[in-house]
């Protein structure tokens, strides 16, 4: 049995191997690109807009009002690599209504390139928002006994984003090949729409642990500025 | 029996107690979640946003959990490093 389209290799060339995940990664992305630059080409500020355009307003609407709703202040900032990560992944993870199709994120590689890339952006945020010195203590808070365990979090926190998406997804297409084998008719496809629902939540949960470590991140490193109250 | 025979029987076993074992603590954990989140939507419906998105993370933290023992027991099955 397959646990991972990387076991599918399409074409090989000494050790440079080109398996399903990056076909269909590559896919994926060019998909998104055109369609994201198709419909940006003609916006247009009136009343009458197209359809087009007013599913791509929804949809990072949506997700600028969630990000505030975690409590960071500047949704603007982040929503190009929060937002592309939530795109990316529901995307990957809605398109197993194709035949044929693989989603990448049921690839332990894959998975583990989005969970680094979010262990990278927490302190690039984390420094563009209090400074080197800022970003640095907030390892010694609440007091400096903390600092291994902050750090092993940091660590731990991105081996658990990597593994349950991969874990999840991959699950998924693990039970749909078992039904099949046992109840080859129905059960299979309810456990499809199933594993749509299980992607769309491992999706949010994602993106949504994402925006929260960050804003852990830029809350804790911003300098506190003392209020002093004015005498009268 | 060779080793390998041994070696697969044990995998097998180990899988079956993993996913076992390694469920309970989860589906228990979330049982108490699910419930503390609904009681606290009856006595509070403003805060249902907040109450349901929190509830999604901490699930999805603690359903982790079981993922885990979920992959463990996948690769001691179908990619077994010692039968190799």
């Amino acid at each position: 049995m397959k646990l991972s389209p990387d076991e599918t290799v399409i074409w090989q060339y000494g050790f440079f191997v080109i398996n399903a995940t990056l076909v269909w990664t590559w896919i994926i992305i060019i998909a998104l690109a055109t369609a994201a630059k198709m419909i940006t080409l003609k916006l247009k500020t009136g009343i009458h807009i197209s359809r087009w355009q007013c599913v791509l307003e929804m949809i990072v609407t949506g997700i600028i009002n969630q990000i505030k709703e975690v409590g960071l202040k500047n949704p603007e900032k982040y929503i190009g690599f929060l937002g592309t990560l939530f795109l990316f992944i529901v995307t990957s993870n809605l398109c197993i209504i194709f035949p044929f199709y693989e989603p990448p994120t049921s690839s332990l590689s894959t998975t583990t390139a989005l969970a680094i890339s979010v262990f990278i952006a927490v302190p690039f945020y984390g420094i563009l928002e209090g400074g080197l010195g800022g970003y640095l203590k907030s390892y010694l808070k609440p007091s400096f006994i903390m600092l291994p365990f902050n750090i092993i979090g940091e660590l731990s926190r991105t081996l658990a984003l990597a593994v349950r998406l991969f874990g999840n997804i991959m699950s998924g297409g693990v039970i749909v090949s078992v039904l099949l084998s046992i109840t080859p008719f129905i059960f299979p496809i309810v456990m499809n729409v199933l594993g749509l629902l299980t992607g769309v939540v491992q999706a949010y949960i994602f993106s949504i642990l994402a925006t929260v470590y960050i804003a852990a991140a830029t809350t804790d490193s911003r300098k506190t500025k003392k209020v002093i109250p004015k005498k009268k | 029996m060779d080793n390998k025979t041994i070696i697969s029987i044990v995998s097998i076993i180990t899988a079956g107690l993993t996913i076992t074992i390694g469920v309970i603590g989860p589906a228990l954990g979330q049982g108490k979640a699910i419930a503390n989140a609904l009681t606290s939507i009856a006595q509070q419906p403003d805060a249902e946003q907040t109450i349901t998105r929190t509830l999604f993370v901490g699930l999805a933290m603690l359903e982790s959990l079981a993922i885990y023992c979920f992959v463990i027991s996948m690769i001691l099955i179908f990619a077994n490093p010692f039968t190799k």
